[in-house]
């Protein structure tokens, strides 16, 4: 696994008046789990389709490692965004360009080996969500962008989803970024969490989460490094 | 169907005319000319001419019907032309392609291809525009290669669509096959209606249309049932 630089000096649709993003700078380590938290509408899924290269209209760059190119990628979308004629198991098979024995594994983690021949459309959202996360760490990406997955699923099964992803994660670690504007799902998963601008999209801060992973199912730690984080950071306040 | 019968039989022996045969009569002209082979020769004949102009216009249709739908520019640019070709009469293309091309084989496909053709290019072309582009980004960060995504995300998508145009195109296709037969063919159902036709001979006319709509009838349910079947199964 490497590192991974992100750049991004400008990007401005063309019909807006002022850039989405200016003079943003990541840097990804290694199997690191990252948060990006950030008012809504301020551009972070414009952030991940340019680092999945489905956007190229922008100026900057993207290094992995040493070298000028797109990471590889596991892209698990707001909506799962499952092929509704293929199976479970056909839909992850079909991104994957080897062997197929990690699949059996990753249905086994994330409980879907029961519904591994359903088609998707006879799933539940929290059943079709942990497939597209399954479809993400299955070609095993240099980069794992989710984009606020859980947003339309119901509390209890949001919090079961988060717990088998951070299970899988650490199963298989990888580099993430992972968008959302929720502080507490930011606090529960992340090991840095953050902070982003409204447009022009800017970091206003990174935090380190210092609650070891053994404490994250506890709500009380999370409520409380909540509290301790707004009152010593004025400045994300306006962001939530 | 048992009533229908009734009905015909009743009104051919109240009119008792040539212009309305029995249905016995009909049934006995079939039988004769199945038994000389007359009937399925030229039934064959025109089933091998609808295969052969049908596969050319899908094919084609597709093909160009996704290219379209998925570039505006060339769109834009062949918008016009397809208006005109879907607009232009069967019959002009059908003369035209035999005093071009002579009274030939390929060129009574081609006249088929040519009416079938445009109308393909639409149907298909309206379903690229409505495919999912949420799908289609989702196989372009997973990497997915330009057939993979037609094989896998695009063409499920417009199976509807190919759906359609296959049950028009072939009743298109059989409205003109028979017509470009009639013109410059010496066999076929076309030839065969236009000679029943100068012969006044209604019961032979009916027994084709008998023939021909049973055949029709086990193209939908042989084929394109099954085909709808297999495609639809994943649906709730």
């Amino acid at each position: 696994m490497t590192d991974i630089q992100i750049n991004i000096k400008n990007k401005t649709y063309p019909t807006a008046a002022k850039p989405t993003i200016a003079n943003l700078k990541l840097s990804l380590n290694s199997e690191e789990f990252i948060c990006l938290v950030g008012p809504s509408g301020c551009g972070k899924t414009t952030l991940l389709n340019i680092i999945a290269g489905l956007d190229n209209d922008y100026d900057g760059e993207i290094l992995v490692g040493q070298q000028h190119t797109h990471p590889k990628i596991g892209y698990v979308f707001q909506n799962p965004r499952l092929l509704p004629w293929r199976t479970v198991r056909e839909n992850i098979e079909l991104v994957l360009d080897g062997p197929v024995d990690v699949v059996d594994a990753l249905l086994e983690v994330m409980q879907l080996a029961q519904s591994q021949h359903a088609y998707p459309e006879r799933l539940s959202l929290g059943m079709s969500r942990r497939v597209s996360i399954i479809r993400a760490f299955a070609v095993d990406p240099e980069v794992l962008l989710m984009d606020e997955p859980f947003v339309s699923l119901d509390a209890p099964t949001a919090r079961q989803v988060r717990e088998l992803l951070v299970k899988l994660w650490q199963q298989r670690p990888h580099t993430v970024l992972f968008v959302t504007h929720d502080l507490r799902e930011a606090i529960a998963l992340a090991d840095r969490l953050i902070f982003l601008s409204a447009a022009p999209m800017q970091v206003v801060s990174e935090i380190v989460v210092p609650i070891s992973r053994s404490e994250r199912h506890s709500e009380l730690a999370i409520e409380s490094f909540r509290q301790q984080l707004l009152q010593n950071h004025p400045e994300i306040k306006q962001l939530l | 169907m048992l009533a229908f019968l009734a009905i015909w039989q009743g009104l051919a022996v109240y009119l008792n005319s040539n212009t309305l045969p029995t249905p016995e009569a009909v049934a006995h002209v079939f039988w004769q000319g199945c038994v000389s082979g007359q009937l399925p020769f030229h039934l064959g004949v025109t089933l091998l001419r609808l295969v052969a102009s049908f596969t050319i216009a899908m094919l084609l249709g597709c093909a160009i019907g996704i290219v379209l739908g998925r570039n505006k520019k060339l769109d834009a640019f062949f918008d016009n032309w397809l208006v005109i070709f879907l607009n232009v009469p069967a019959l002009v293309t059908i003369i035209l392609c035999y005093v071009w091309f002579g009274l030939v084989e390929s060129a009574a496909i081609l006249a088929v291809v040519i009416n079938k053709l445009p109308n393909v290019i639409v149907t298909i072309r309206e379903g690229t525009r409505t495919l999912d582009q949420d799908l289609l980004e989702m196989a372009r960060c997973y990497r997915f290669g330009k057939r993979k995504t037609l094989v896998h995300v695009i063409w499920p998508q417009l199976h509807p669509f190919v759906m359609g145009a296959t049950r028009s195109g072939l009743a298109l296709i059989w409205k003109i096959i028979l017509v470009v037969e009639l013109l410059g063919r010496s066999n076929g159902m076309g030839y065969q209606l236009h000679l029943f036709f100068q012969l006044f001979d209604v019961a032979n006319i009916l027994a084709y249309t008998i023939a021909f709509v049973a055949v029709i009838q086990l193209i939908e349910l042989l084929v394109l049932k099954p085909l709808d079947k297999k495609a639809m199964r994943w649906r709730r």
